[in-house]
């Protein structure tokens, strides 16, 4: 059993780096898919048509692909325009591909909250002399959110495990921890059950919590 | 003095024209009540009114000024609008329904603000809800919370959209009262409605509304009790038991 918890403890080490980066991206994520899906809902069709490609290109291509262009590819291609430029970190392309990736799923769970809001919200506030931006921000998205919590955190857990393609494009995460001991080691088994063990700790508490929430709104809701 | 003025108002939804040519004056201080069968355009008009819906045609005047996308939302400050389906918001309590405009709108100050608040509730008989949430209250108790929260913005209008037409019927009286008190206040009101007993004793003109047109106006006497055209007596044939 030794060897088991060894190779748990070493993938636990890589904890920090996939939990920062999933932080950093979930928040970047939010902020970029709340202004995608406000650009979808505008009336303006050229903000229409940039957030319909962008959610399109995204969730078209595996996130390992997007990883390695910004990782390795945008570099190269700066260079090869004369521009002197590597990442400082590795870190840093790999936060900016999880925000981007994540944005545009969350664009799509924060429409569907939006849209999910009765109209005649919408006509209240305004008929109060609320702008339209004022109606959304006091309105329609604090409705919205606590609709769209649940899948909010569902990709959160998403984007956790998908952080592992990450060790591609160096940096040190679970996976990658486990993968470096088990090429000193040879302990192959150990060190991916090692692995799989230390994202669970963070999955499953995740889970459990939105389990939790959802109950407690169905309860609210048969209330009501 | 006219406080709104509808001259020409057209309203078409894609190939239907559901508003053909409507004009109205409605005084300061009258009180307007709009029947006539579902898909009339009586709705339609009132949202109009307001600019939920966007004319396709005509002009709109409220107090002499007319609507435009730029004055647009100063110029809802003066109208107060009470839907069928009281749109309250479900997220803040009942106070905050009432506050939430002035406060963010106006930039009326949050304690003065509440205090008025709190005399509006007392106003339509629910200033022990004002802690609730809208889910903990009845249709009826949710409706005059509506009242209150346009009131709360000093409206020189009130526009009142079918306001007890989702209401269980032993509901209906208390927002009927509330509106009543309203009116005897001096408010200017346009009211959709099938309450025809309320738009007899309440009204000061009564509009008869089908496929588009006013078919006929005048005192509620005058249009409920003597309607002159056939499509107003075939209405109120069927409505008024």
């Amino acid at each position: 059993m030794g060897i088991y918890l060894k190779g748990f403890l070493i993938a636990c080490k890589g904890i920090p780096a996939t939990v920062c980066v999933s932080l950093i991206a979930i928040v970047i994520g939010a902020a970029l898919g709340l202004l995608l899906a406000l650009c979808s809902q505008t009336k303006s069709k050229i903000l229409q048509v940039i957030a319909k490609v962008y959610v399109d290109i995204i969730r078209g291509t595996p996130m390992l692909a997007q990883a390695l262009i910004m990782a390795y590819g945008v570099p190269w291609l700066l260079q090869s325009w004369g521009i002197d430029f590597t990442w400082p970190q590795m870190v840093l392309p790999a936060i900016i591909v999880c925000g981007c990736n994540s944005a545009a799923y969350m664009s799509e769970v924060i429409r569907s909250g939006i849209q999910a809001i009765d109209k005649g919200q919408m006509e209240a506030a305004r008929s109060l002399g609320m702008s339209h931006g004022m109606a959304m921000r006091l309105v329609i998205i604090p409705q919205a959110i606590r609709i769209i919590l649940p899948a909010f955190c569902n990709e959160f857990v998403t984007l956790i495990k998908e952080t592992s393609v990450l060790g591609y494009v160096g940096v040190v995460e679970i996976l990658r921890r486990g993968q470096l001991w088990n090429s000193s080691s040879f302990e192959t088994f150990p060190a991916y059950i090692g692995v799989a063990l230390a994202y669970m700790v963070l999955t499953i508490p995740l889970s459990k919590l939105i389990n939790g929430y959802e109950r407690r709104m169905a309860r609210k809701e048969a209330a009501a | 003095m006219s406080m709104i003025e509808v001259k020409g108002l057209k309203k078409s939804f894609g190939d239907l024209e559901v508003l053909k040519g409507i004009d109205q004056n409605i005084d300061k201080g009258e009180v307007l009540c709009i029947v006539g069968p579902s898909g009339s355009g009586k709705s339609t008009m009132l949202r109009c009114i307001n600019r939920l819906e966007e004319p396709t045609d005509g002009e709109i005047y409220i107090d002499g000024e007319l609507i435009t996308d730029q004055n647009l939302d100063r110029i809802r400050t003066k109208m107060g609008m009470v839907f069928q389906s009281f749109n309250l918001f479900p997220h803040m309590s009942v106070l905050d329904n009432l506050t939430c405009g002035p406060v963010n709108v106006k930039k009326e100050d949050r304690k003065a603000s509440e205090a008025k608040a709190m005399k509006l509730l007392e106003r339509v008989g629910l200033a022990d809800k004002a802690d609730q949430y809208p889910r903990n209250l009845s249709g009826g108790q949710q409706q005059r919370v509506a009242i209150a929260r346009a009131l709360a913005m000093d409206p020189e209008v009130m526009l009142f959209d079918e306001p007890t037409s989702a209401l269980d019927p032993e509901m209906v009286g208390e927002v009927l009262d509330v509106m009543k008190a309203l009116a005897k206040e001096g408010m200017t009101m346009v009211v959709v409605t099938h309450e025809m007993g309320f738009a007899k004793e309440v009204a000061n003109k009564v509009i008869f509304m089908d496929g588009g047109y006013i078919v006929e106006q005048g005192t509620p006497d005058a249009v409920l009790n003597h309607p002159q055209m056939e499509r107003t007596q075939d209405f109120l044939s069927k409505v008024l038991i």
